[in-house]
């Protein structure tokens, strides 16, 4: 391991300089590309606001939460998922804030969390009974890290297991 | 048809009982997917670190396909066309449009102002489903799509649609000037990008730090960088220092992003209990190593929650921060010529080719880093392998 401790004959740059093994060196340099000093590109466009013309608006025939930073519901969107169920109440609770707003973003976490759990009632309901195993992508697991599967299997027979055990326990009690 | 379908963190099925997608819009099209490919930043999906990543939703935002249906304003593909599509879905009519700023459109992604339109990455880009599926529906046909031309071969085509531009632009975007020594932080395929594209723009030397031994061997050869493994290095910042004159690299590249390992607290605060968006090991790494007045690029994607940075390190030496999702449609034409004059050679990253139906397989070797994976590509049923 590299440490910390240091003399100045530790510092140095090998830069080398012939890099003429390198196909395509060099063919896009631009020393106008230069971002220490910036100079934005200003269009006409970007004074005149949101004026442009914007396309025709999609039919919204399904619920689409939207930006409050945002006066309308872009001209696109998509239509996966719709809010639903308990995870969609929180949903439209958290677009009630801003983007800059973590009351956002911490909700809209937990209505993801609360949404997995609805998504395997919905399996069930439709008599699907989710593949844990095969959904987690675990064959790959048991074929290139055998020894990796084996140690996390048996961790969680074991603690399982032993939760049986005590609340087997209690219960006796 | 046959599509991801998410069912929460670490859990993805391949669907067979999905509806096909519809024209919803006269500028939409409908694409038959030929080849898509599981993304670095798809795997910040499924570990379930993005807000409003709904269940049900199929992922997937770098694809190739076959037009089969257009709307009826679309005039620029006709059915039958192969198409690589950017990952950005962009209006072509906005302020931000109009720079050519495509990964920025105000008109894709109502749910958020400050990210644009993206195929199958959460509701926080716009909720629209993406293309690990047989069939996708693309917005915007008319702006986005560009014509595979006949020579390309297709796993290339596909690569250009994330990876490529986003790694190229990477390198842009750090403004490299002739003989500047470039660090990136993360050799997955996009930083492999980065520091393939970083010669390009004439650096003297290119550095990659990660933590895989399997990947620097792969980037050394393919980036003909230097590479070293952070954690063989007690402080990576201070190693960087020693190799730069004691100075700092001239640009620092972070191509990890949000899962960023090499720090504990940080690891826990931003990927275990979600407290911040994201570890940002990378970004302080790259923020303390790159000289005063050098520029730290970002295109490690993080979360939208606020995230701890050294911000005052970024005052005190004066470094310039330039960040965004590539501008893939502004990029297409100079990738292509690269890929063309063989100065870029994207297939050559790819090391896994799954069939969709084995999705859930594919996430959990790319996620896991098992079986010496850097890009795998999903092949749906009718495309053949």
């Amino acid at each position: 391991m590299t440490t910390d401790e240091t003399s100045p004959e530790d510092f140095k740059n090998n830069r080398g300089g012939d890099h003429s093994h390198i196909k395509g060196w060099g063919i896009d340099i631009d020393p106008k590309n230069d971002p220490t000093y910036p100079l934005k590109k200003r269009t006409d466009e970007e004074i005149k606001g949101y004026s442009w013309e914007r396309s025709e608006q999609q039919a919204i025939d399904i619920e689409v939460l939207h930006s409050v930073e945002r006066p309308n519901i872009t001209a696109v969107f998509g239509t996966a998922a719709p809010p639903r169920g308990l995870s969609g109440m929180i949903r439209r609770h958290a677009f009630k804030k801003s983007e800059s707003s973590l009351g956002r973003w911490v909700p809209l976490i937990l209505a993801d969390r609360i949404d997995m759990v609805e998504g395997v009632l919905d399996d069930l309901k439709q008599g699907y009974i989710p593949n844990f195993f095969e959904e987690r992508g675990l064959k790959s697991e048991w074929k290139y890290n055998r020894k990796n599967f084996i140690v996390k299997t048996a961790t969680v027979a074991a603690v399982a297991s032993a939760a049986v055990l005590l609340l087997s326990r209690k219960s006796k009690k | 048809m046959l599509a991801v379908n998410y069912r929460g963190p670490f859990r993805i099925r391949a669907d067979k009982n999905l509806p096909y997608p519809e024209i919803e819009h006269p500028e939409d099209a409908i694409v038959k997917v030929l080849r898509s490919c599981i993304c670095g930043s798809d795997l910040h999906l499924y570990h379930g670190l993005v807000p409003d990543t709904r269940v049900g939703t199929t992922f997937g935002h770098e694809f190739i396909g076959e037009v089969v249906e257009t709307g009826s304003s679309v005039e620029n593909l006709k059915v039958g066309d192969k198409v690589m599509v950017p990952f950005n879905i962009a209006c072509g009519k906005c302020a931000f449009c109009k720079q050519e700023l495509y990964g920025n459109c105000h008109e894709a992604n109502p749910q958020s102002t400050a990210a644009g339109g993206i195929f199958g990455y959460s509701h926080t880009t716009g909720g629209y489903h993406g293309g690990q599926a047989e069939y996708v529906r693309v917005p915007y046909a008319d702006v986005g799509p560009t014509v595979i031309p006949e020579w390309m071969d297709p796993d290339d085509a596909v690569l250009l649609t994330d990876v490529v531009p986003t790694g190229y632009q990477a390198a842009e975007m750090g403004g490299i000037q002739e003989g500047d020594t470039v660090v990136v932080f993360g050799a997955g395929p996009i930083g492999i990008m980065a520091a393939k594209s970083a010669w390009l723009f004439g650096a003297g030397r290119v550095i990659v730090i990660d933590k895989l031994d399997y990947r620097l061997e792969f980037v050394k050869e393919y980036a003909q960088c230097e590479v070293f493994n952070f954690q063989e290095l007690e402080d990576p910042v201070v190693f960087i220092k020693q190799q730069t004159d004691s100075l700092g690299a001239d640009v620092c590249i972070d191509a990890v992003g949000a899962e960023a390992a090499g720090n504990k607290v940080n690891s826990l605060m931003g990927r275990k209990l979600l407290l911040q968006g994201g570890s940002t090991t990378a970004l302080h790494w790259a923020i303390n190593s790159v000289k005063k007045g050098g520029i730290v690029s970002i295109v490690g994607v993080y979360g939208p929650v606020d995230a701890l940075v050294p911000i005052g390190n970024v005052l005190n030496k004066g470094i310039t921060i330039r960040a965004n999702q590539a501008s893939v449609k502004r990029l297409l034409p100079k990738m292509i010529e690269h890929v063309k004059n063989g100065v870029l050679d994207p297939k050559a990253i790819i090391t896994h080719r799954i069939p969709l139906e084995e999705v859930a397989e594919g996430y959990h070797i790319f996620s896991s880093k098992l079986d010496n994976c850097i890009k795998p590509v999903l092949i749906p049923p009718a495309a053949g392998i």
